[in-house]
């Protein structure tokens, strides 16, 4: 009937400020009525006739596709929901500090009744600047959340040192170096950040740019902070690029590969082969694509194995026609995945 | 034999519209008042043309799910409360699972009830006694044994038979997935679900033999099973499919009827009380009659998209009044001309 309701997915490890920006985003005065599907009673300061206990139930689709889970309460809950749209504006997922991201984010694209009538808005993961190093050690969950993000709330830099800070941040992009991040006291930072991001949109996926890429190729680099050389090689390696630390995360990493035109009829094999074949350990994928001899930028995204992906607008005149493509995922074979997406080329 | 006709016969000069204004949850006639169930916690009596009476079943909430045993209409809130509402516009709360939405509910001729909230499944009897039971997963449909005091759950990875009288751990029937509705054949002998993967699944009893009915563009959330108990008809794609259900070994190897094909999916179904004609609303508004022995077919209502699907559809006893409510808040009722 009318338009989708736009959905935020808020994530974030134990005690990083999730129910913060939570209490934030439903208590401050924005005109807009948001129904919140959150996984505890009672954490919620205020009242809100349209919050909804959720028990985060992750369902195995009988499709053949082992990654391919959803959350059927989510499922259950936004059909409730979609008979009272008229109510609220926006819908909030709260995610319980252990949770994977995936099956909340797989829900919106598995589902065909929840994706006619909903659709994800971003996945917005707030971190503990405290605790985040700790966490990411030994925490494989927290690790998920900062590798899906879309946006990256990190909070309680109160709480640490510059120097701590440039360390959590070069930790946090060492996974994660697309995600927007927003650094925070108590989690206050602007709605507008966090709700209404269209991330998921693939009208929004305008540029793939990550900090590291820039800088590897001598851009200059805006993260101009301060830093020193005094850190310590823990796991993980960390050598200094002249601007910001540069970690490689043993088991979490991005691929970013950049080429000219491709061959259609090479590339959408090789990506759907690509996704079905490593989709476990493929968290999120996005590109932009010049296919040889069509005029329209091919734009795509994913979770796991699931690919959405369609022409978008026209390259403009003087643009360069650049393919772009990341990979954020576990375990990931950089060269094999490198030497694939080089064969594309057309 | 009349010479043949580009339009099906219509009945849409027997249909009086009533506006519910609310995505309708669903119908049933309480004697003979037909009645809404709407989103916005109210229920709906009809009570003469272009007259309605609406009683705040569930002031402040919505109402999510919905069953009637012919004298009241039982609904389920996103207040937790389950309210019984009766033609004269009285409501007695028969349950509160506070703070919980209620997803499933169901009840029996005889005035049993049942309902789920969250993980807990709460039957109450007809004189009142509470029983639970917490299902290893949510349930997401409910319904009663054909005879007796039996519940069938579905949940992930099949559907559970709970006596609530018993503490005996209810009866699996399993089959891997997430299940949505639950229906069981009159005759005791079929349990089917619908399930998150555009299927059915139904089990033979009491062997628990299992059959898969396959094949749909979307999730089948309508059944409805005739008078004599020979067929289900089921939503869930461009035509109503009704299976076979009157051999022993109900569907299995037995293509289904494909009933009123239409470009749109199918939406509600709901068989006339005393005779093999099906009621079968469309996502776009659109409602027809179709008797199932030859296929033909008499409009009720033609497609009206933007007051939505078709999301509720009722006869009456004697089968001469069908309600119907739509997801935009259109509703009316048919009557069948003598």
């Amino acid at each position: 009937m009318s338009d989708k309701i736009p959905v935020t997915v808020l994530t974030g490890y134990l005690g990083a400020g999730k129910t913060t920006l939570l209490n934030r985003i439903l208590t401050e005065q924005h005109g807009k009525k948001y129904a919140v599907i959150v996984n505890e009673f009672g954490e919620i300061g205020i009242d809100n006739d349209l919050v909804v206990g959720a028990d985060e139930e992750v369902f195995e689709m009988n499709n053949g596709c082992i990654c391919c889970t959803v959350r059927g309460d989510l499922i259950r809950i936004i059909e409730g929901l979609m008979k009272r749209r008229g109510k609220f504006d926006a819908i909030i997922v709260e995610t319980t500090g252990l949770a994977d991201p995936a099956p909340v984010a797989q829900t919106f694209f598995v589902d065909q009744d929840v994706s006619d009538k909903a659709r994800l808005d971003a996945v917005v993961t707030v971190a503990d600047a405290k605790w985040l190093t700790e966490r990411l050690k030994d925490a494989p969950e927290a690790k998920n959340q900062i590798a899906f993000a879309d946006v990256i709330i990190l909070n309680k830099t109160d709480l640490v040192s510059p120097e701590e800070l440039a360390e959590v941040e070069a930790r946090i992009r060492a996974i994660n170096p697309y995600a927007t991040l927003h650094r925070t006291q108590r989690a206050a930072v602007p709605l507008d950040a966090v709700l209404g991001r269209n991330a998921f949109d693939l009208d929004r996926i305008l540029a793939i740019e990550p900090a590291f890429l820039e800088e590897g190729e001598g851009h200059h680099h805006h993260h101009d902070h301060d830093h020193d050389h005094d850190h310590g090689c823990g796991p993980g390696c960390a050598h200094d690029h002249g601007g910001l630390k540069h970690y490689h995360d043993e088991h979490m990493q991005s691929v970013s590969i950049k080429l000219g035109e491709v061959d259609p009829e090479k590339f959408m094999p090789w990506i759907n082969d690509l996704t079905q074949r490593e989709g476990p350990k493929i968290l999120r994928s996005k590109g932009i694509l010049a296919f040889k001899n069509e005029p329209k930028r091919f734009v795509f995204q994913g979770v796991h194995m699931i690919l959405d992906g369609d022409l978008q607008r026209d390259w403009k005149p003087g643009e360069e026609r650049q393919s772009r493509l990341v990979f954020i995922g576990r375990d990931l074979d950089a060269e094999m995945i490198r030497a694939g997406a080089q064969a594309c080329a057309a | 034999m009349s010479s043949p006709t580009p339009s099906i016969t219509s009945l849409t000069q027997f249909v009086v519209e009533h506006a519910a204004g609310e995505h309708v949850v669903a119908a049933a006639f309480l004697k003979q008042t037909p009645t809404l169930a709407l989103a916005d916690g109210s229920v709906l009596l009809i009570v003469g043309e272009g007259a309605a009476r609406k009683v705040e079943a569930h002031p402040d909430a919505g109402i999510l799910t919905a069953a009637s045993d012919g004298a009241a209409l039982v609904t389920g809130g996103d207040d937790g409360r389950v309210v019984r509402t009766t033609a004269d516009g009285a409501t007695e709360e028969v349950g509160n699972s506070k703070g919980r939405w209620i997803d499933a509910l169901a009840v029996s001729p005889s005035g049993a009830l049942a309902w789920a909230a969250g993980k807990i499944v709460t039957a109450r009897d007809d004189k009142g006694r509470l029983r639970t039971w917490q299902a290893p997963s949510t349930p997401q449909g409910l319904c009663f044994a054909p005879k007796g005091y039996r519940v069938a759950v579905s949940h992930y990875n099949g559907v559970s038979l709970w006596f609530p009288n018993t503490e005996a751990e209810p009866e699996k029937l399993e089959w891997k997935g997430s299940h949505l509705d639950v229906t069981w054949s009159a005759d005791g002998r079929f349990v089917v679900t619908s399930m998150q993967e555009n299927s059915l699944h139904g089990w033979r009893l009491p062997e628990k033999a299992d059959m898969r009915m396959t094949g749909y563009p979307s999730k089948t959330r309508s059944f409805s099973w005739s008078h004599d108990g020979n067929w289900l008809a089921t939503s869930g794609a461009d035509a109503a499919i009704v299976w076979p259900f009157s051999s022993k070994e109900g569907p299995m190897g037995k293509p289904p009827r494909e009933c009123g094909i239409r470009p749109a999916k199918v939406s509600r179904v709901a068989f006339h009380p005393g005779a093999l004609v099906l009621a079968v609303g469309y996502e776009d508004g659109f409602i027809l009659l179709v008797r199932l022995n030859d296929g033909a077919e008499l409009l009720v209502r033609k497609a009206d998209p933007e007051r939505g699907a078709v999301t509720a559809l009722a006869w009456d006893k004697r089968g001469k009044h069908l309600v119907f409510g739509t997801e935009g808040g259109a509703a009316g009722v048919l009557t069948l001309p003598a």
